[in-house]
């Protein structure tokens, strides 16, 4: 079989039951989206698929339909999402480790929601754990990357 | 002139100069400044002016040599070195760079002196600088306490100068001018006739001067980058998902391991069957470890499934088998036997309390996991006579030492490799991941392996912040506090820490009655008196340490004074505090907040009120009373912190730690059953999220004495500004942690 990763085909040789996370990182080698917990409690992991956000530590390769994008699909440190200038622009990052799967979760929320409130924000985010506490940063530069897309 | 003769030049370090005061005996030692490692190593062209700067052709570096964690020590650290080296900080790069003792931490130790962070008498002032003496003899380079900033305040800014009049002197050399008609400008020297030299042409030539012992640094009123909200140097890296974690490192060749140990913290490994796991897919060898095994595979996920599939016989743990048991020891330790320390004993307390309408409480709090958001991890590669270590720590020349221990290798020919953190906590500063990562090496010599724990490994192996009981009795006279008897009893953290690298601890633990002995309160009967209970679980530093319960106890307790005393507890501090930068935080949190507003029905605020490592800090917490219980409403935060050097990171540190004292006191517990611990991921321990997180004001004051670092001193009013604050909304006065085992959330 194969999966389409960031535009591109890849085979998948290997058990069926490994987790997209440890695909994407120890065979692919890309270490975007993180291990946090293993069991789609903290959302460090999180892919789009198809643009709904998944929790790719928890689903297994063989059950993967549609394309899938990571952060370095997102975009790069040259051409960044607007979710991601908004991060930088806020200085969001602390440790930094969870911020992937959070861009990621921040992404498809304001990909649906153009306006999104401060309860499509808790929603939309919850599964997205920061032990940094980077909550407040986070809040107001979804709002910023959505008012910026809306005036796109 | 060759290599040889400059190097020895370069290993006049400046780092040590700032340092002031010293003893008699060795003093000339501790004068004599270590090796500078960057001269180790060192790329053709390239050349390393200080330790903290390093220039070649292709640019300027600046070594950082403190964890990266999310603290942003990294930009502020290196702003230090850019702002007398006079470069922007977009034009260089930042890096950890090695291990060594040359980068020691001499702050790290200050607050363990038994005098209070207010004083700043001869005596205190003396002990201090006696305590940078150990610090640079043990070569530690570590981070935490809150030391970094402090530590790299003038030595970093030397380091910057030193480096800018090397380059000075070797362009005035070159134009054959003198020193004093030359300036330099973002990174370049530029000559009379407003030629520009950029540093990278001078770095070579530079060298061959002598770094100047002392040179001045430049007063507050021309800094560019300090005292600024500058952008971290590591936000697009941590954006877009290419900041290198210890997680991320790939190597060629390069095999993945997970772990399985006792899950009885210490416990022997009597025996094990892997005959299962050898034969499951991409697994390529088992490799004992002590206290249980790793597996070594084609893939993190094969390694975690095979270690699941090994069947183990484990050996008992040393220690009680269950939480309530060690409760039981804790409280089985007040008294004369176990006292650790009474480093505040003023009046006559027990003349106060006869008497007296004496108010008393007990209070309490459990044990808790760092639970980083990067599990454990790390990897090793043993070749050839040399050993690389890549690993998120606080400590590279303890896994350093470490590594020497279980290789027998000499130091110069481990090399420690020290990426971005995914979070430390304290957690970062233990060693035994890295230990494990070097056994499998061993083990696997020539193959790169990479060990991750699993989540479960991670929380079930930690080393816990220690669960402590505190026991108060008090009096009200006039309207004020008038006697304050306080007792703390728990496990000693540095002789748990201690103990893991073979040494024991002389003298009382600082730790154990950290901001609570030492609170600028004048209550003429005040006594705080600390108890150790003999280590049990492991325990180890936890973001603010002993602040992080004592901060809880003594604040609640002063609340309920406040409220014995029928006084407004803004007022009563106000009344009790004479320590400048102390009175401000809490008139700035009070006018920040509105304090004595009215509230809509249904809402309580509660203030807090701690100083620890050497910071004042006081917060409002409001939340609100709902049908689906507690909503954290607001919260406001005021900090000193002497000199303020990034306030935007300084904000976010603020509103970090109050997040992760929030987040322990609404729901953090680690409970131990049957000698293992019982809660193994974030279902069942989990943290504040952001539905949860309340809005946080922070204003940033600078009346302080000292400069100061702010990673852990938001963290301790959390707990007990939100106690007061459900004490205010529904009555009930919550005296033990985590409040959601009395109180729903929302």
């Amino acid at each position: 079989m194969q999966i389409k990763i960031n535009g591109k085909a890849h085979d998948v040789t290997v058990e069926p039951d490994m987790p997209l996370l440890w695909f994407l990182r120890d065979e692919l080698g890309m270490t975007g989206p993180k291990f946090g917990c293993g069991i789609a409690m903290c959302g460090a992991c999180t892919v789009l698929i198809d643009g709904q956000p998944m929790r790719s530590c928890s689903l297994p390769v063989s059950a993967v339909r549609g394309a899938v994008t990571t952060i370095e699909g997102l975009g790069t440190p040259d051409a960044m999402h607007a979710v991601q200038q908004a991060w930088v622009e806020h200085q969001v990052a602390q440790c930094g480790y969870c911020q992937s799967g959070q861009i990621m979760s921040a992404a498809a929320l304001i990909e649906r929601t153009a306006d999104p409130t401060d309860a499509d924000i808790d929603r939309a985010m919850a599964g997205n754990l920061c032990r940094c506490g980077t909550y407040p940063r986070i809040r107001a530069a979804i709002k910023t990357a959505a008012a910026r897309l809306r005036e796109a | 002139m060759g290599r040889a003769a400059t190097i020895t030049r370069r290993t006049l370090l400046i780092g040590s100069v700032a340092v002031a005061g010293g003893v008699a005996i060795g003093y000339w030692r501790y004068r004599t400044p270590y090796p500078n490692p960057l001269a180790d190593n060192l790329p053709d062209g390239a050349t390393a002016l200080t330790p903290y700067v390093r220039i070649d052709q292709a640019g300027i570096t600046i070594i950082a040599p403190r964890a990266e964690m999310g603290q942003g020590v990294h930009t502020t650290l290196a702003a230090l070195v850019a702002e007398e080296l006079d470069v922007a900080l977009d034009d260089v790069s930042v890096e950890h760079g090695p291990a060594s003792k040359a980068y020691f931490n001499a702050a790290m130790f200050e607050e363990g002196i038994p005098r209070p962070s207010t004083d700043e008498g001869w005596l205190a002032r003396n002990m201090r600088a006696f305590s940078r003496v150990p610090a640079k003899f043990l070569g530690m380079q570590i981070t935490g306490g809150s030391s970094s900033t402090p530590d790299g305040f003038i030595k970093m800014r030397k380091a910057g100068a030193a480096a800018r009049q090397m380059l000075l002197a070797a362009a005035a050399a070159r134009l054959d001018v003198e020193v004093s008609r030359l300036r330099t400008d973002s990174g370049a020297v530029v000559a009379p006739d407003e030629t520009r030299i950029p540093y990278t042409d001078l770095a070579a030539a530079a060298a061959d001067f002598n770094p100047p012992r002392d040179p001045e640094l430049k007063p507050r009123s021309r800094w560019r980058l300090l005292g600024k909200s500058l952008p971290r140097v590591d936000a697009v890296a941590k954006s877009t998902g290419t900041a290198e974690y210890a997680i991320d490192v790939r190597l060629p060749g390069m095999r993945y391991a997970a772990a399985r140990m006792n899950p009885k913290l210490g416990g022997a490994l009597k025996s094990f069957d892997a005959s299962t796991a050898e034969a499951m897919p991409g697994v390529e060898r088992i490799v004992p470890l002590e206290g249980g095994v790793a597996v070594v595979a084609t893939n993190t996920w094969y390694a975690v499934k095979a270690a699941d599939a090994i069947r183990f016989d484990w050996g008992d743990a040393p220690y009680p088998k269950s939480t309530d048991e060690m409760l039981a020891n804790i409280e089985a330790s007040f008294n004369e036997e176990h006292r650790d320390s009474r480093f505040r004993n003023d009046g006559d307390i027990d003349t106060a309390l006869i008497e007296a309408d004496v108010v008393e409480a007990e209070y309490r709090v459990p044990f808790l996991a760092h639970a980083t958001m990067e599990p454990m991890n790390a990897t090793a590669l043993l070749e050839n006579g040399r050993l690389d270590v890549w690993v998120g720590t606080q400590g590279p020349t303890l896994v350093q030492d470490a590594a020497v221990r279980i290789t027998g290798l000499e130091p110069e020919n481990v090399h420690v490799h020290t990426p971005f953190m995914g979070g430390g906590f304290g957690r970062r500063a233990e060693t035994d991941i890295a230990e494990q990562a070097i056994e499998i090496a061993r083990a696997m010599a020539g193959t790169p392996v990479k060990l991750t724990w699993t989540r479960e490994e991670d929380m079930t192996h930690d080393v816990y912040r220690p669960a402590a009981i505190a026991r108060f009795r008090g009096a009200i006279a006039d309207g004020l506090p008038s006697a304050f008897d306080l007792e703390l009893a728990t496990l000693s953290v540095f002789e748990s820490q201690m103990g893991r690298i073979g040494m024991s601890m002389p003298g009382p633990d600082v730790s154990i009655v950290q901001a609570a002995w030492d609170q600028p309160y004048a209550i003429p009967n005040y006594r705080v008196t600390g108890y150790r209970t003999p280590v049990m679980l492991p325990v180890g530093s936890w973001r603010s340490v002993g602040a992080s319960q004592n901060g809880f106890f003594h604040e609640c307790i002063m609340d309920e004074l406040a409220l014995a005393a029928g006084v407004d507890p803004i007022e009563m501090r106000l009344r009790l505090i004479e320590h400048g930068p102390s009175r401000k935080v809490v008139e700035a949190v009070a006018e920040m907040s509105d304090w004595g507003a009215e509230l809509p029905a249904g809402h309580g605020r509660g203030i807090a009120f701690v100083l620890s490592f050497g910071v004042p800090v006081a917060e409002v917490i409001e939340v609100a009373a709902t049908a689906n219980g507690l909503r954290l409403v607001n919260a406001w935060a005021a900090v000193d912190v002497g000199t303020a050097l990034d306030p935007g990171i300084i904000e976010s540190q603020v509103q970090s730690g109050i997040n992760f004292g929030l987040a322990a006191a609404i729901m953090g517990e680690i409970e131990v059953r049957d000698g293992q611990v019982q809660q193994d991921n974030f279902h069942a321990y989990d943290a504040i999220r952001i539905n949860q997180a309340p809005p946080i004001s922070v204003r940033i004051l600078e009346n302080g004495a000292r400069i100061r670092g702010i990673g852990e001193p938001g963290l301790p009013p959390a707990a007990p500004a939100l106690g007061n604050a459900i004490y205010a909304a529904t009555g009930r006065r919550i005296r033990e942690l985590p409040f959601a085992k009395h109180v729903r959330f929302t």
